[in-house]
């Protein structure tokens, strides 16, 4: 085990050699650093976002009217396939996947990861995706567009004739984005599990941990279902057989659940980091305890578990027998218990402290607000009767829009802003981040709020065209898509004037416990020049009690 | 000391009432948020939604303005950098909130079953008929709110063909087809579902109903108009490059009308149906930017006695 302390190795002036990658270059370059891998995958992942971010611009902008009239039909079809499968399968996945691998040895204080190359062939097959689903644009017939759930006999049908289509490179992408991933899982586990600094049982793990924990066994699980659909898929649209294909005996249905087995637990992968961060974040600007810590811990295993049981909600008009949509009408449902006691738990932290509103807990508070929403309207969609009416419509594409931009993504920016100063020594500025803010938060509600009302009419997604008396909503959901596109400016612009030349940061600058602030910023290769023993739970905070028995704080 | 806490006690049960109050006032305004209510189970569905959308929005009311009243009341001051009270946990507490979600999940649930179980919208027919352990009943033993004449035979038989990109209706008993579909009010409708390719859904927002059509399988699928008017089908479930046009017009009409309607096709010589992605796909297209990229064919436009 790397984890064995070594006294004396390191003396304190040559530490300064062995600090994090200085030049641009080591950040482009093969590395097993874990830190410099969680930064790739940052950096990586919001290109992408970026790049999905403007296909959803191109949508918002065909919605402006009723008619048909910017970009022909199969370019929009093409787009909305695109922006899906990029934003879940290149920015969402892969930064979270980011943050866990920058973060999780340090909080866990280990040395890396328990197999640095495996993380490093893991990361790069990131851009090989990219650019595969990128390099589909320009395939005769243009990229996949039977959405990003591919459904047969749509996917199936291939009008260009040729081999090489955009429907099957977008199954190779997401087939190596599976293996990516589970390669990944099998790297977290084994490093959370063995890897903990002396001291360190599980229910002194910080949150962020757990959840990650959580979120890498569902991929074990779920993932293998999903290849499984894909590669069967592909076997149906390049060799002829007929797993899916119903004019040849197959059965479509099938398909489905191979498809949301795996893909409706990856919402909860998505989101359970994002609750670890919540859960980082609140105590440190509440200055207060992380209430009910191990009750919160121990949902996150709940989420995952019932994770498993829930896929059939989004099949309850796809020819499903009644007992079976009641069935999961019930399961899914309980999903919003142990996510109702981690909600209740973050209002319970903040409740009485001395909150700080620095920008990543305006962040995590506005998405925290957000999700509140997402999960009221998710309990209506779990109803089968209700779900019957909004199932495919704009309600439905609100709802996860919440979830994801309104939770997920913001919940990133409070984790960007948060951890930015240990990842590049830098501090971001205040003002600026606040602007993002505030643009972000106005722009999520006014692109997404509306979406709600035009579900509940009958509005239906993934369309090009639509009725006119859906023109108002739309109008005020696209200027919103507008003004969210326009919030990611003043953050890049933060991000990169701050990593240039933002104030030097000091090691904790939030004054915050756990073992990532008691390194430098940003931290040495190594992490630890001693591993860190640890004698008291995290988030301490008020109690003045040590977090490890040997390194000073 | 005492008067500090029965202060409190008075604050948090004017929020309380506060916030009950609004939530009822949502939720009325939630059926206005919804289309016309032109099918018997569209009176359950709203009711439902009316019902989760008070109590949505009594949590969501609940748990945002306790946040708000703590960002405002317990900022730290500028220059005090100590920490707060270091509360871990309250284990009554933590029971209460895991106890009140689950009961609610249950409250929900059976309200939503019972919902359910009321519409008897059928689905495929063998999964029915073979497993059906929770025996869900269609609307013909039925309550009191749909009107008494919904309950009666005969039941209206239609058979409804999807394709790319086109509605197809055929009345057996006339053996009439149109693409513009009609019902007759107030009577138990049983739709025959099929479909030529793809997958489609077949979906009335004004009667808040949906079904999936699946290729090789036999759908049936039931409900009962209650409004006349027109409205729209669409198509719900995505299928392909013309998805969006895939629309047609629903006429509710008083049975009497409904017969002459259909006595009035049966005169008809079948004729070709309008079709908009017939046309889109033969003209060349008007948008700006444009790709060429192939896509499927739509299917030869239906012909029909009714075209609509």
């Amino acid at each position: 085990m790397t984890n064995v302390p070594i006294e004396g190795i390191l003396l304190p002036d040559e530490k300064h050699n062995h600090e994090s990658p200085s030049n641009w270059k080591e950040y482009f370059s093969f590395s097993t650093d874990h830190k410099v891998i969680g930064i790739q995958y940052l950096v990586t992942s919001f290109f992408f976002f970026l790049v999905g971010g403007i296909f959803a611009m191109v949508m918002r902008g065909e919605l402006m009217t009723p008619e048909s009239d910017l970009v022909d039909r199969t370019v929009y079809n093409g787009m909305f396939t695109m922006h899906g499968t990029v934003m879940l399968f290149l920015w969402t996945f892969p930064s979270l996947v980011g943050f866990a691998n920058y973060l999780v040895p340090l909080m866990i204080g280990a040395r890396d990861m328990a197999f640095p190359r495996l993380n490093a062939v893991a990361f790069w097959m990131v851009p090989v995706v990219g650019i595969l689903m990128m390099g589909s644009f320009f395939v005769p017939g243009g990229p996949a567009q039977a959405g990003w759930w591919s459904y047969p006999p749509v996917s199936l049908q291939n009008p260009t004739g040729n081999l090489i289509n955009g429907q099957v490179i977008w199954l190779l992408a997401v087939a190596i984005s599976g293996v990516s991933s589970i390669m990944g899982a099998v790297n977290f586990v084994t490093t959370i599990v063995k890897m903990r600094a002396p001291g360190m049982g599980f229910f002194k793990m910080p949150l962020f941990v757990w959840t990650v924990f959580s979120a890498q066994i569902i991929q074990l699980f779920g993932l293998p279902a999903l290849t499984a659909g894909a590669v069967m898929l592909l076997l149906d649209l390049t060799a002829g057989t007929a797993f899916f294909d119903p004019a040849k005996g197959g059965n479509p249905v099938m398909f489905e659940h191979y498809f949301w087995f795996y893909s409706h637990p990856a919402v909860y992968v998505i989101i359970l980091p994002i609750f670890g961060i919540f859960s980082e974040i609140f105590p440190v600007y509440s200055r207060k305890p992380l209430f009910g810590y191990k009750v919160v811990a121990v949902s996150s295993i709940l989420i995952a578990i019932v994770s498993g049981i829930v896929w059939v909600h989004h099949m309850y008009v796809s020819g499903t027998p009644g007992w079976m949509r009641l069935i999961f009408m019930l399961t899914t449902m309980f999903v919003s218990v142990p996510t109702g006691i981690k909600v209740f738990a973050w209002v319970a932290t903040i409740w009485g402290g001395k909150l700080r509103l620095t920008t990543p807990m305006l962040f995590a508070l506005g998405a925290l607000i957000m999700f509140v929403f997402a999960g009221i309207t998710g309990i209506m969609l779990s109803s089968v009767p209700v779900d019957v009416h909004v199932n495919n419509t704009y309600f439905v594409v609100g709802h996860f829009h919440y979830v994801l931009y309104g939770t997920v993504t913001m919940g990133l920016y409070a984790a960007i802003y948060h951890w930015f100063p240990k990842m590049t020594g830098r501090m971001y500025s205040e003002s600026w981040g606040k602007i993002h803010f505030w643009l972000a938060f106005i722009g999520t509600n006014l692109n997404f709020l509306p979406m709600h009302p035009l579900g509940l009419q009958g509005m239906l997604r993934r369309v090009a065209s639509y009725a006119p008396e859906y023109t108002f909503w739309n109008i005020i959901a696209s200027l919103g898509g507008f003004l969210l596109g326009m919030s990611t400016l003043p953050f890049i612009f933060n991000m990169v004037i701050s990593w240039m030349q933002g104030e030097k940061a000091p090691a904790n600058p939030w004054r915050a416990i756990g073992l990532e602030w008691l390194v430098s910023s940003p931290p040495p290769v190594e992490n630890f020049e001693e591993i860190p023993i640890i004698i008291s739970e995290p988030y301490g905070y008020g109690k003045s009690e040590p977090l490890t028995a040997n390194l000073s704080e | 000391m005492k008067i500090q806490k029965i202060l409190n006690i008075l604050t948090l049960l004017t929020g309380a009432i506060a916030i009950t109050v609004i939530s009822l006032w949502i939720g009325q305004q939630a059926y206005s948020w919804l289309p016309p209510q032109a099918a018997a189970e569209s009176l359950l569905i709203d009711d439902l939604i009316s019902f989760l959308v008070t109590l949505g929005s009594f949590i969501f009311l609940g748990v945002t303005s306790t946040l708000m009243y703590s960002v405002i009341f317990h900022r730290a001051v500028k220059d005090d950098f100590t920490d707060g009270p270091p509360i871990e946990g309250n284990i009554t507490l933590e029971v209460v909130w895991t106890a009140i979600p689950i009961l609610l999940v249950f409250w929900i649930a059976g309200y939503s079953y019972q919902v359910y179980e009321q519409m008897g919208i059928q689905g495929p027919s063998e999964l029915v008929h073979l497993h059906n352990p929770l025996a869900m009943q269609s609307a013909h033993a039925e309550p009191n709110d749909l009107p008494a004449n919904a309950l009666a035979e005969p039941v209206e038989k239609i058979d409804v063909l999807a394709k790319q990109w086109a509605w197809v209706f055929h009345y057996p008993e006339k053996d009439i087809t149109s693409t513009e579909l009609h019902l007759p009010s107030d009577r138990r409708i049983r739709l025959a579902l099929k479909s030529q390719d793809v997958l489609h859904g077949f979906y009335i927002p004004a009667f808040r109903l949906k079904q999936d059509i699946i290729p090789n399988h036999a759908i049936d699928f039931e409900f009962t108009p209650i409004r006349a008017g027109k409205y729209r089908l669409t198509d719900s479930q995505y299928s392909g490059t013309y998805f969006a046009t895939m629309q047609a017009n629903v006429v509710v009409e008083s049975p009497e009308n409904y017969q002459q309607w259909l006595a009035q096709a049966a005169t008809q010589k079948p004729s070709v149906a309008k079709n908009q992605a017939a046309s889109e796909y033969a003209q060349t297209s008007h948008q700006s930017v444009q790709t060429g990229w192939v896509t499927v064919p739509p299917a030869a436009p239906p012909l029909v006695n009714s075209p609509g």
